[in-house]
């Protein structure tokens, strides 16, 4: 028995260590957040805040539009979302549920698409939204990303899984392919709906490299670029890049706390599926 | 015919920003282009070879497949022995698997300006903790020995999210009976971990490191921000070194023909995890 206890206190102190690790770049972002400017770039770095300073929250607005980068990663995001549901949706319904010809064919085009890093196709798209002006827009952050081969793979098995009976119910009471997919397929789907939105609004909320690439001015930066520009701003001080970098976690850390369970869940079935 | 409508949003969007990139990729790999990325003249394989004998290829290769082995393990083995030591524990396991999991949702942007002051040569934490230790400071960032770990050492701590939460999972799936029958024949924690745990959590393990090497092979932005590929070309890992050639020195030709090496070997490298690592893989 003394040794159980002895291996449950070595299994929580290596837990607890491991989690200082894990919790201590972000916490410490929160600690710097609230300093000084003298504090925050004082040496020896303070361990924990001796000052509280919360005005750093507001000062940060007048060095950077913040409130443009936030506004602009949400309305990025959601368009993507809803673009990326609405098209996987209908074709993975097709794939699902309709007959066709060249449904093989195009089926597996879809799915080999999906082995094709993003990489490979950013210097032709780069190159095709310049030709079109939409550098610097709404279109060029957002187009290129609103159908996904993922999405539509992850809906088809789902979609698969519906049984059989349904849809020859729904044909016995003169329900089309359009009402039986608006009214019966995507009401029931919801669970694997919910698991794609959550995944691609994260996706776009975090993407770097696209952003940095097609926006110049200032007004249509997203918040992961909007945040690096901070921090080169030489006449910035530390305390309020953090501040800036605490604005823009919180809502992912919200999102964390009040969804982890279902996150988890729906990693799990994104993964493991995908 | 209905079909066919339900895919045209999708195959329109495809046709446009996946297929059509991907020829034009291929055509522009063949050609030098200017500035404006108009199409100059044709070289033919000129690109490629180029990359080889100018060592352009072989570097990014080096340091990228260097970043993979020095996130990969490391990044898989804390994640394993973390959601193995939280699975059955009675008190605290939520908040646990809380802190475990945050790195997932910070992106890449904010995480890596983060980091970037925690390496802080003399503000930084690192070197303060180094320094109470009574240790020397480390050139965290600015020194070629030192770039390459510190930007893994960054990335190990992103992906914990992902390869913890992937894993936990992975272990709630192992039906607990198992572990009854196990525990009756007189198996202990560490023989239970390696003959029950281990052999079923195959599959996720697989999956996970699949994943992991496919994004150590696409890491950006923490590249971009912390380091930009330097000191001395130290970190110049593929995509930035792509990033490079078409968006600050305007070559699209030869960094439309670095990414399709790039397409080239995570193809290969997913083909060989699916036919070598995946025979060792216990499916039930």
């Amino acid at each position: 028995m003394k040794k159980h206890i002895a291996g449950q206190a070595a299994v929580y102190l290596i837990l607890i260590v491991a989690a200082i690790f894990a919790l201590y770049p972000v916490v410490y972002s929160f600690f710097l957040s609230v300093m000084k400017p003298e504090e925050a770039s004082a040496f020896p770095p303070s361990i924990i805040p001796h000052s509280f300073n919360p005005a750093n929250f507001i000062d940060v607005f007048g060095i950077v539009p913040i409130a443009a980068f936030i506004g602009n990663t949400f309305l990025v995001s959601g368009i993507v979302m809803v673009g990326q549901l609405i098209t996987a949706s209908l074709a993975a319904y097709a794939f699902a549920k309709m007959d066709f010809k060249g449904k093989g064919f195009i089926f597996s085009l879809f799915v080999a698409s999906m082995m094709v890093p993003w990489e490979v196709t950013m210097i032709p798209n780069y190159l095709t939204v310049r030709s079109l002006n939409w550098l610097d827009t709404y279109q060029g952050l957002t187009v290129p990303f609103l159908a996904t081969a993922f999405g539509t793979f992850l809906l088809r098995q789902f979609f698969l899984q519906l049984p059989k009976e349904l849809f020859e119910a729904a044909r016995m009471d003169g329900c089309g392919h359009i009402r039986y997919f608006l009214l019966h397929v995507l009401p029931l789907s919801r669970p694997a709906i919910g698991t794609l939105a959550v995944y691609s609004f994260l996706n776009t909320y975090n993407s770097y490299l696209w952003p940095l690439l097609i926006t110049n001015s200032e007004m249509m930066r997203t918040v992961q670029i909007g945040i690096s520009m901070l921090e080169f701003q030489e006449s910035t001080s530390w305390n309020l890049v953090f501040a800036g970098i605490t604005l823009v976690i919180l809502p992912s850390l919200l999102l964390l706390v009040f969804g982890l369970k279902q996150l988890v869940r729906g990693m799990a079935a994104g993964a493991l599926k995908g | 015919m209905l079909a066919y409508a339900f895919l045209a949003p999708s195959l329109l969007l495809f046709g446009v920003f996946m297929f059509y990139p991907l020829l034009r990729s291929v055509y522009l790999s063949l050609y030098s282009t200017d500035p404006a990325g108009r199409v100059a003249s044709f070289v033919g394989p000129e690109n490629f070879t180029g990359l080889f004998t100018s060592g352009l290829f072989l570097d990014g290769i080096r340091v990228t497949a260097l970043f993979a082995l020095l996130t990969v393990p490391a990044g898989m083995l804390i994640a394993l022995v973390l959601a193995a030591l939280t699975h059955n524990l009675l008190r605290g396991q939520r908040l646990f698997q809380f802190a475990f999991s945050l790195p997932m949702v910070l992106s890449v942007g904010s995480a890596a300006v983060i980091w970037k002051f925690l390496f802080h040569p003399s503000l930084g934490m690192l070197n303060y903790g180094l320094e109470l230790a009574g240790f020397a400071p480390v050139p965290w960032l600015t020194s070629p020995k030192w770039a390459l770990l510190s930007v893994s050492l960054m990335t190990v701590w992103m992906n914990l999210g992902f390869n913890y939460i992937v894993i936990s999972s992975g272990m709630q799936g192992i039906p607990d009976d198992m572990y009854e029958s196990a525990k009756i024949d007189g198996a202990g924690p560490v023989a239970m971990f390696r003959k029950i745990t281990i052999p079923l959590l195959s599959p996720t393990l697989f999956f996970v490191l699949v994943v992991s090497i496919i994004s150590a092979f696409q890491s950006f932005g923490q590249i971009n921000i912390l380091t930009q590929g330097g000191p001395m070309d130290s970190t110049n890992v593929f995509v930035y070194s792509i990033y490079r050639e078409a968006f600050v020195n305007f070559r699209f030709g030869t960094g439309s023909a670095q990414a399709l090496l790039l397409f080239l070997v995570i193809m290969l490298l997913t083909l060989i995890q699916f036919k070598w690592v995946e025979r060792k893989v216990h499916y039930q």
